[in-house]
């Protein structure tokens, strides 16, 4: 029998083994080197690199790219930022979500080497376990998860949530599109629909925002 | 995804001739429709020309009273403008109807013009699809086409264009300004930007090769009560089964446009003239030469429907 410790390094390095599988379905052929990795069909196409630099959660990075390479992919497995996760790849769950120029974008369908000079938060940025951001907290305190693999999205959506609430950007469910924002809680789950949670936390993350938000839910 | 060698383009001209120069060359903006279908190669051109630095963000007004749309202006900014929420509601409110607060905040304006007409099959690279290849055939067609069109469809396509922002644009009256390789400029009615499918399914627009969208320009604003109503299979995030984009005046006159049933945002002008008589005058007038399929029949009272939905609620 696995002592704990040995089971979380296994865990660990089998998860590590299953992203960088998923990554290099679309990695550098470059990188087609380890073993474990079957060799790609169309090893002769030729890869285009690209340089590009910007600021992460407050350090400036620079990085050279295979073009293909998604803000998530560069994030996650170039810079090892691995809070954000993969869920869909397609812009449809919101595991990836991150926050660019003070606003949340899924990372997956965005290129790396369109971000020269940007400013990115991951949920490494928000907060640490020591020095959690308030939405972090929050989310610890009401339960807003089970199996937790949506959450670094949860809770970077949510933080923007609240920011596009205070400028002022109107949502499907607002009542009128000229008056001041009510921050109800079909407000709040209108503009986290982006957002799936297969564990079904729904209820548990709108009470989350809601306090941070400085209402009950 | 295929391989691509990537630029970023300096002035709108110098964009539209780099893609002119190379038949597989595509531009990118906001990249939400473009990349999702590039991971499936489904789109798979060999060279990407970046349009973000172009400078076309800003909504301005113009000399007739309209306003200018430049088409970078992502879809959160122009819903959030508050010309736009006070002079043409049923914009707004169709860009906050579509895809979600992430996918608004990277779409630009033209890209949601220019994302791919499409269906399941589509995006099924096992299935045989006109739009994808063509002369493969259509697997919709007497497959699953609960979603599909009703109206305006062909022998080759029965897809839907899933955009809600063309809709109201649509009934706004848009126009569509576009710039050529050779840095003249065109203005295109949004009524004929989109194409039918016919016997091309793969040609969704009127744009020529290289010609890139610089902005959509709205005529001045024509007051009245602006609605738009969709009705998906979830109550937020999902593609429109319908949509109703309409403005109602006073008197009863104004416009209607619907989503979800054709190839394209469909609008028929001399139904705009039934709406003092109702939505079942309009719809059937809208929907005069509809050929649905029995999945989709349903279409046709959901529309009409609808549209009485958004007449009750022009009323208020």
């Amino acid at each position: 029998m696995q002592g704990p410790s040995d089971f979380e390094l296994s865990r660990r390095k089998l998860l590590l083994g299953t992203a960088a599988s998923v990554a290099f379905g679309t990695a550098p052929t470059a990188y087609a080197q380890t073993p474990a990795v079957p060799a790609q069909a169309d090893v002769a196409e030729a890869v285009s690199m690209s340089k590009v630099s910007f600021n992460v959660n407050g350090s400036l990075r620079e990085v050279a790219l295979d073009t293909r390479t998604t803000l998530l992919d560069a994030l996650r497995e170039h810079l090892h930022l691995t809070g954000s996760k993969k869920g869909c790849d397609h812009g449809q769950c919101g595991a990836c979500t991150v926050i660019v120029g003070g606003r949340r974008i899924n990372s997956c369908l965005t290129l790396a080497v369109m971000h020269q000079g940007d400013s990115i938060t991951t949920i490494e940025g928000l907060g640490t376990p020591d020095n959690m951001h308030p939405m972090q907290a929050a989310f610890v305190k009401h339960d807003g998860f089970q199996c937790g693999y949506c959450t670094p999205g949860q809770i970077c959506s949510a933080v923007a949530v609240l920011d596009e609430i205070k400028a002022g950007i109107p949502s499907h469910v607002s009542a009128d599109l000229n008056a001041p924002l009510q921050l109800t809680n079909a407000e709040l789950r209108e503009r986290m629909s982006g957002n799936i949670c297969r564990c079904g936390a729904y209820s548990n993350i709108a009470e989350a925002i809601s306090e941070v938000a400085g209402r009950p839910a | 995804m295929k391989s691509f060698s990537y630029e970023r383009a300096r002035t709108p001209a110098e964009a539209a001739a780099s893609v002119k120069r190379r038949p597989d060359a595509k531009f990118i903006a906001g990249g939400t429709n473009l990349l999702d279908l590039m991971k499936l190669e489904i789109e798979t051109p060999a060279h990407l020309v970046d349009v973000n630095g172009l400078a076309l963000d800003k909504i301005e007004a113009t000399p007739e009273g309209g306003l200018r749309i430049g088409a970078l202006v992502r879809n959160t900014d122009l819903a959030a403008d508050a010309r736009v929420r006070r002079d043409y509601a049923v914009l707004s409110r169709a860009l906050l109807a579509g895809a979600s607060g992430q996918l608004r905040n990277k779409a630009t304006t033209a890209g949601n013009l220019l994302q791919r007409t499409r269906c399941p099959y589509f995006y099924d690279t096992n299935q045989p699809c006109n739009k994808r290849r063509p002369g493969s055939g259509c697997g919709a067609i007497g497959g699953f086409s609960r979603q599909h069109a009703v109206i305006g469809a062909s022998e080759a396509c029965i897809a839907t264009h899933p955009s809600d922002m063309a809709v109201a644009m649509r009934a706004l009256d848009a126009t569509v300004e576009a710039v050529r390789p050779d840095g003249t400029t065109r203005n295109i009615p949004i009524a004929d930007f989109h194409r039918l499918p016919g016997d091309t399914p793969h040609i969704e627009t009127t744009l020529q090769p290289g010609e890139l969208i610089t902005a959509v320009t709205l005529p001045r604003p024509v007051g009245g009560a602006h609605v738009y109503r969709k009705v998906r299979d979830r109550a937020s995030y999902a593609f429109a089964l319908v949509s109703v984009a309409a403005i109602v005046q006073r008197d009863g006159t104004g416009r209607v446009a619907l989503g979800g049933v054709a190839h394209k945002p469909w609008r028929v002008e001399a139904a705009d003239a039934e709406l003092p008589r109702g939505a079942r005058a309009v719809a059937t007038k809208l929907l005069a030469d509809a050929r649905p399929t029995k999945d989709n029949a349903f279409k046709l009272a959901l529309a009409e429907r609808t549209i009485g939905a958004a007449l009750s609620e022009a009323k208020g």
